[in-house]
């Protein structure tokens, strides 16, 4: 068997061949509608994304801005669980072969089995996992389980790294690292490229494997201007606040994604 | 690699400073962790700095009023067959113990040239202690607070405005304590460079638990120095209220070596034993990882952080300090619960017999000493951590009176 950490390097590769950045947004778990929640993420992957971050909802979210918590607070008043969030992937993965990526809280990661869980995050097709309140030194033991199920661990920097810690991040990094553009939790801002673009610089000094930019990134300018100096661009909020309006919100969401797509050409 | 190898690994991270056997560390996003190696350095210099320690230990006589004393409470010891010794950390400045680790952590802020300061408060004493320290230091104070505690704690809202500090209503998640210690992480990650988090209780990340235990670890020192002067011995029983654990950590400290001593802690029973119906995280949870530490948690089976109910706002909180936890799980310390009723049942009897109003929090170990000199430990000497005065529960105490009458 392949490993489904691979996926993500593919997606990396392939959009490097094409000098695009790779579009990955962020879509959590069962929202807005559980029952919808497969169709629509197939959508915004066929829609240009090149790959997907699928959120698993936690109580206490503490990296996260407004809209992000209140997404997280609804999928959970709906029942999700990570064991739905699993299934989502497997069948996501039964109809593209874009890599799925899964971001939340250690606690869930934890109360379901640490080794347990990346052996059935990779079973469900899988490629890594991101969980930003696991900073490198406590990541041992997650670690160790999701390499041996094939899984990468994405290593996350932010402006506040210092250069000891940013080098030993990237020292672990596999699959990309996640540059975290802004000192604050999730949701729009203006002059992400301004604060984000140093923190790429440094990474870039001390690993060659892809770096993606998120926090704050809300529309295509913004994109087109990341784009320029990361190998890859992570929407979170701001697909979330299109897909909490009222009334049948795919359309819209699927529309941005078409033009945020179009804004990743380097 | 099968998965129960995996997990019986010993990890790297418990190699670390800041745990305290299976239980800390720093569960903290990469944009906090060179703030709190910042913090880390600092209280490490401060420490070892005669000029820090001096200027500290200077206002804790004349600012906070330390020592406070140890008081017999000849009423309640008749009454149940055991010497009860209350340590009165209700007679401190603002009325509780949290003076003491907010003086320590604003003194070392304003060294650090921090200039604004970001406290979360659940029964409002916390914030009441930094809101205080603030005004002293001329520093600008933040102050989260759930929704519901602003109702239930209505005059130490006012005591923090009155102070010049800005009160923030939290109304994410369940809108108490756990939901305001979230929105104040969530603060500090946005303004990290200017801002100082100084948390109220041996919870969150590496230094805090080890840090908010060390300024608090004054009140046990006072204690045991003075069960051996005024009592001639120790005391059989160290007893105090666990919500994060602060009072507790801090008057056990002292006596963790002092293998005669039995430590216990007395978690908030709330209404029952069911999920959400209580904060007693040590008696009903399980490990988990909540807001920076390993340790013992109130979650449901998903990993999700349970809702909690207590009487009293300071103990209403689903986790715990990680230094319980390995108490805990190391047998050097026991920990119970008492309910409600019972804690409303000795905020009365404290009253009325001792002529002292306790914090509805204090009254979670006045009642549990009270059980346990009538049970187990009859003719022997129960020290009691008082941690607060409960001028600040009195009309919410007096309107669960009159519902129930």
């Amino acid at each position: 068997m392949t490993s489904p950490g691979n996926a993500l390097d593919e997606a990396f590769a392939r959009a490097q061949a094409n000098s695009r950045a790779a579009l990955i947004p962020y879509l959590t778990g069962g929202f807005p509608q559980p029952s919808e929640y497969v169709e629509l993420a197939v959508a915004i992957l066929d829609a240009g994304a090149d790959a997907l971050e699928i959120g698993i909802p936690f109580s206490d979210p503490l990296l996260d801005g407004p809209s992000i918590q209140r997404s997280q607070q609804q999928a959970l008043e709906a029942g999700v669980t990570p064991a739905d969030c699993l299934e989502y992937a497997r069948e996501i993965h039964t109809r593209t072969r874009k890599p799925l990526l899964f971001m939340g809280a250690y606690n869930p990661v934890l109360a379901y089995g640490v080794s347990k869980f990346c052996a059935a995050a990779a079973q469900a097709g899988v490629s890594a996992l991101i969980v930003p309140d696991l900073p490198f030194e406590e990541q041992a033991e997650l670690r160790v389980a999701a390499h041996a199920s094939g899984l990468h661990v994405i290593q996350l920097v932010a402006p506040t790294s210092t250069p000891d810690r940013l080098r030993r991040a990237c020292e672990v990094a596999t699959g990309f690292v996640y540059c975290i553009s802004v000192s604050g939790v999730t949701g729009a801002r203006r002059n992400v490229a301004i604060t984000a673009r140093p923190v790429v610089e440094r990474v870039r000094q001390v690993t060659h494997i892809p770096v993606a930019v998120g926090f704050g990134i809300a529309n295509p300018d913004t994109v087109r201007e990341v784009a320029t100096f990361a190998d890859g661009v992570i929407v979170g909020s701001a697909l979330i606040d299109l897909l909490s309006a009222p009334g049948d919100a795919r359309g819209p969401a699927v529309e941005f994604i078409r033009d945020l797509a179009e804004a990743t050409a380097q | 690699m099968t998965s129960s190898q995996t997990d019986s690994q010993p990890t790297a991270a418990s190699q670390h400073p800041g745990w305290f056997g299976d239980f800390g560390g720093q569960y903290a996003p990469e944009t906090l962790m060179a703030a709190l190696t910042q913090v880390e350095r600092a209280y490490e210099e401060c420490k070892h700095d005669d000029t820090y320690l001096s200027e500290l230990s200077a206002l804790q006589a004349t600012y906070v009023g330390r020592p406070t004393p140890l008081y017999h409470a000849q009423n309640l010891s008749t009454r149940y067959g055991a010497d009860i010794y209350l340590k009165r950390e209700d007679l401190a400045h603002t009325g509780a113990h949290k003076i003491n680790a907010a003086l320590g952590q604003g003194l070392m802020a304003a060294r650090m040239g921090k200039r604004r300061i970001i406290a979360e408060t659940g029964a409002g004493q916390h914030g009441v202690a930094s809101a205080t320290v603030c005004a002293m230091l001329g520093l600008h104070c933040v102050v989260y607070m759930g929704a519901v505690d602003i109702e239930r704690q209505a005059l130490n809202v006012f005591r923090m405005n009155l102070m010049g500090a800005e009160v923030i209503p939290v109304t994410s998640g369940t809108a108490t304590l756990k939901d305001a210690i979230n929105e104040a992480f969530r603060d500090w990650v946005a303004n990290v460079d200017e801002s100082y988090y100084l948390i109220g209780s041996v919870v969150g990340p590496h230094p805090y638990p080890t840090m908010v235990r060390d300024f608090q670890a004054i009140i046990g020192q006072e204690a045991r120095r003075q069960m051996l002067d005024t009592v001639g011995s120790l005391p059989g029983w160290v007893v105090a209220c666990v919500g994060g654990g602060s009072n507790a950590m801090g008057i056990f400290h002292p006596f963790v070596g002092d293998r005669v001593v039995q430590l216990i802690g007395v978690e908030a029973g709330g209404r029952g034993a069911s999920i959400g119906d209580n904060a007693a995280s040590l008696v009903y949870g399980v490990e988990g990882v909540l807001h920076g530490a390993k340790t013992y948690v109130l979650q449901d089976k998903f990993g999700q952080i349970a809702g909690t109910h207590s009487v009293s706002a300071g103990l209403d909180y689903p986790g715990v300090g990680p230094e319980h936890s390995h108490l805990k799980r190391s047998g050097r310390a026991t920990y119970v619960s008492i309910d409600d009723t019972e804690a409303l049942h000795a905020f009365a009897e404290t009253s009325r017999s001792e002529g002292i109003i306790p914090a509805l929090e204090s009254a979670h170990a006045i009642a549990y000493a009270c059980r346990l000199a009538e049970e187990a430990a009859q003719g022997g000497s129960i020290l009691v951590n008082l941690s607060g005065r409960g001028d600040k529960d009195v009309n919410q105490v007096q309107d669960i009176m009159d519902r129930d009458r």
